[in-house]
C-alpha cells in the first residue's frame, strides 16, 4: 500500500529516468532530473530546520515550480503556491494567515518578494537545487510521515474577504489521482496540455497524473489562451491528446469558429470542469472530434480536486445539461434537503460529500472549517465528516447526477470559483463607497456591481485591481443613488438582478 | 478610430494606447481582455473577427486593430 505521494516519482524514474516529465515551451526536465532536484530541496530544508512547515513557493509558472512542490514534501513539509500574477493584497493575507518559515523563489520572484513585509527566510531556487543530497536525512523524514500529513495549501475565495486555505494530504491525493488516472485512462503514452494555475488544485490532476502513470505535462504559455489557433497548432506541435482544461478554455476556441480551420490532431481525452459546459460549444467540440472521450468533471477543493465524472455517452440538444454524473471510486455523495434528510427521487438536495478524499480543512481557521466539514447527519453512531459543498443538486430519471445551482452567492466565472460576497467586502473598504453590492449576469456571464459613494465608476475599479485578482473584477460597475432593500433591511439582490434582466430586454 | 480607442481605455484607463505597439508581447492586454474586445467590437462595429485573425499582430496597437476592422468590415 501506498502511504506518500512521493511513492510515485520513486516508482517512475526508475521506469523512465530519462523521459521528458515536465516540459514548456522553452525548457523540459526528465524524471530523473526531477527526483534529484526534488531531493536536493528537501536536503536543503531540511539543513536549515525546516521541517512539518508551510513553504510558499513563489515562482514563475514553469517545470521548476512542480520539482521545487515536491521538494517541499521530500523535506517533510507542505508546498503554497503563489504567483506574482497574483494581487499584493491578497499575497499578504495569504503570508498572514500562514506566517511562514521559509519562501522558495526564483531569481525574478526574489525581486518581486524582497519587496514585500517578511521575517522569515527566502530561499533561491537555483542555490537550493545545488545542495548535495543527504540520503540518511531523506530516509528518517519519510520513516517519520505518516499519510495524513499535511502536502499542500491552496487558496479559495472566502465570502468573508479573506481567502481560505485549503490543506490536503497524502491519502486524500492518493485516493484522488488513483481514481481519476483510471477515469482518464492515464498511462506512458500520455501527453497533458496543462492549462490551469498550479495555486490552484485544478493542476493536480496533471502534475501527479504525471508522476504515477511516467506521462509527459506540457506547460501552455498563458498567452496562447488569447490566440485559438496558435493554441490549437500548441496542441499539435507537441503532440498532446490529453486535457483537462476549465470549461471557457474550451469555448475559447470553439466560439471564434477556430476548429473549422484547424483541429488539434492528436486529442483523445477531453476533460472539463469548473463551470457548465454550453451545449451549444460542446456540440461544435464533439462533431469536430467525434472519435475523443469527452468527460465532464465535478469536484470541490475541499474534496481534493473532483469527486464526480461522467463519460459523455449520448446526444446532447440545447436546453439540455451534462450531468456530473456520479462518483470516483471511494467517494459516496450524499444529497440532503434542509432538514439534513435525503429528498425524494429526483428532487434538490444539497450536494455532500463523503470519503478519504475530504480534505483537511482551512489552515489555522477551525471555525470556518466546522461550519462546512459536519457531523454526517444521516449517522448517528460514531463520528463521521462529511463535507457540504453549497451546490444544490438532483439525480435525473437516468440515476445521474446533475449540478443546478449554489445556495448561496458563490458563482463559477471565467473557470474561477468567486464568493460575491468576497468582491463586495473589498469594495466596502474603498474609501468613499457606503454600500456594494455585486450580482452574476448568468446569461453574459458577468459580473456586475452596484454600489453607493462619492467616487466614480473608473476610481472604484482601479482601487479594486490591487486587492483582487484579475477574474474577480466585475465587468460592470454601476453607480446607484440608493440601494434597494428588502422589507427586512437587507439588500435587494433580486430585485438588482431584475434590473439587468431588463436593461436586457430594453436593447 | 474614436470608438474604439474609448473601448480600450475603458480596459485599460492607465495605457496610452496612441503610442503602444506592444499591447500583446509587453502583456498589457490578456485574455479577459481579448475576450472583451472581440465582443465590444463585434457590437460596436458589426464586425466578427475570425479565428485565424485573432493572432498577436493584429492585437499589439490599436492601430493595428483599426486596421483589421476595416479590413474585415470592407470584405462584408
Amino acid at each position: 500500500m501506498q502511504y506518500n505521494v512521493l511513492e510515485y516519482l520513486e516508482h517512475t524514474v526508475k521506469r523512465f529516468p530519462e523521459k521528458t516529465a515536465y516540459a514548456n515551451d522553452r525548457d523540459s526536465i526528465t524524471f530523473r532530473e526531477v527526483y534529484q532536484q526534488a531531493r536536493a530541496i528537501g536536503t536543503f530544508l531540511s539543513r536549515k530546520g525546516i521541517y512539518k512547515q508551510p513553504v510558499v513557493v513563489f515562482m514563475d509558472k514553469h517545470p521548476r515550480a512542480v520539482v521545487a512542490f515536491f521538494g517541499v514534501v521530500y523535506g517533510g513539509n507542505f508546498y503554497v503556491p503563489i504567483e506574482e500574477e497574483m494581487p499584493r493584497f491578497r499575497i499578504e493575507l495569504i503570508l498572514k494567515n500562514l506566517e511562514p518559515r521559509a519562501v522558495i523563489c526564483d531569481r525574478a520572484s526574489k525581486k518581486v518578494m524582497d519587496t514585500f513585509h517578511f521575517d522569515g527566510e527566502v530561499f533561491l531556487y537555483e542555490e537550493m537545487v545545488r545542495e548535495n543530497i543527504d540520503d540518511e536525512a531523506l530516509d528518517k523524514i519519510r520513516d517519520a510521515a505518516i499519510d495524513t500529513d499535511p502536502i499542500y495549501i491552496i487558496y479559495t475565495s472566502g465570502s468573508t474577504g479573506v481567502p481560505k486555505g485549503v490543506a490536503a494530504c497524502h491519502r486524500s491525493v492518493i485516493d484522488y489521482i488513483e481514481s481519476l488516472t483510471d477515469v482518464l485512462e492515464v498511462d506512458e503514452n500520455t501527453v497533458f496540455g496543462n492549462q490551469t494555475p498550479f495555486y490552484f488544485d485544478a493542476s493536480l490532476k496533471e502534475l501527479y497524473s504525471t508522476i504515477k502513470a511516467g506521462a509527459t505535462t506540457y506547460i501552455i504559455p498563458k498567452s496562447l489562451f488569447m490566440f485559438p489557433v496558435k493554441l490549437v497548432e500548441f496542441l499539435n506541435q507537441y503532440k498532446i491528446n490529453t486535457v483537462c482544461w476549465v470549461v471557457p478554455a474550451l469555448t475559447m476556441i470553439s466560439a471564434f469558429g477556430t476548429l473549422d480551420s484547424v483541429k488539434p490532431e492528436y486529442l483523445h481525452t477531453i476533460a472539463f470542469g469548473s463551470e457548465v459546459f454550453p451545449i451549444k460549444q460542446f456540440n461544435i467540440w464533439r462533431k469536430a472530434l467525434p472519435d475523443a472521450q469527452f468527460i465532464n468533471l465535478y469536484g470541490p477543493t475541499e474534496a481534493t480536486g473532483m469527486s464526480c465524472y461522467y463519460k459523455v455517452d449520448r446526444e446532447f440538444r440545447e436546453g439540455e445539461v451534462l450531468p456530473i454524473g456520479r462518483p470516483f471510486r471511494n467517494t459516496d455523495i450524499i444529497l440532503l434537503d434542509q432538514n439534513g434528510r435525503i429528498p425524494p427521487k429526483g428532487e434538490l438536495g444539497e450536494i455532500c460529500i463523503r470519503g478519504t478524499s475530504l480534505t483537511l480543512g482551512y489552515y489555522k481557521d477551525f471555525e470556518r472549517t466546522a461550519e462546512v466539514f459536519v457531523q454526517n447527519p444521516l449517522n448517528n453512531a460514531y463520528p463521521e465528516l462529511i463535507y457540504r459543498t453549497g451546490d444544490l443538486g438532483r439525480y435525473n430519471e437516468r440515476g445521474e447526477l446533475v449540478f443546478v445551482t449554489r445556495k448561496d452567492h458563490q458563482v463559477k466565472h471565467m473557470g474561477h470559483r468567486v464568493e460575491l460576497g468576497e468582491i463586495e467586502v473589498n469594495v466596502n473598504m474603498i474609501e468613499g463607497v457606503k454600500s456594494a453590492c455585486c450580482v452574476y449576469d448568468e446569461d453574459k456571464k458577468r459580473i456586475v456591481l452596484f454600489y453607493v459613494g462619492d467616487l466614480s465608476a473608473r476610481q472604484v475599479a482601479d482601487d479594486l485591481k490591487k486587492r483582487l485578482p484579475r477574474y474577480m473584477l466585475p465587468n460592470s460597475i454601476e453607480v446607484l443613488d440608493n440601494m434597494p432593500l428588502t422589507s427586512n433591511g437587507k439588500i435587494n439582490r433580486k430585485l438588482l438582478k431584475e434590473q439587468i434582466n431588463a436593461g436586457k430586454k430594453e436593447k | 478610430m474614436e470608438t474604439l480607442l474609448q473601448i480600450l481605455k475603458d480596459l485599460h484607463p492607465d495605457v496610452d494606447f496612441e503610442t503602444c505597439d506592444t499591447l500583446v508581447d509587453s502583456g498589457i492586454l490578456d485574455s479577459f481582455d481579448i475576450i472583451t474586445l472581440i465582443a465590444e467590437i463585434s457590437s460596436e462595429f458589426d464586425v466578427n473577427i475570425p479565428a485565424e485573425e485573432i493572432i498577436p499582430d493584429n492585437f499589439n496597437s490599436a492601430e493595428a486593430l483599426y486596421a483589421l476592422i476595416k479590413r474585415l468590415s470592407d470584405e462584408d
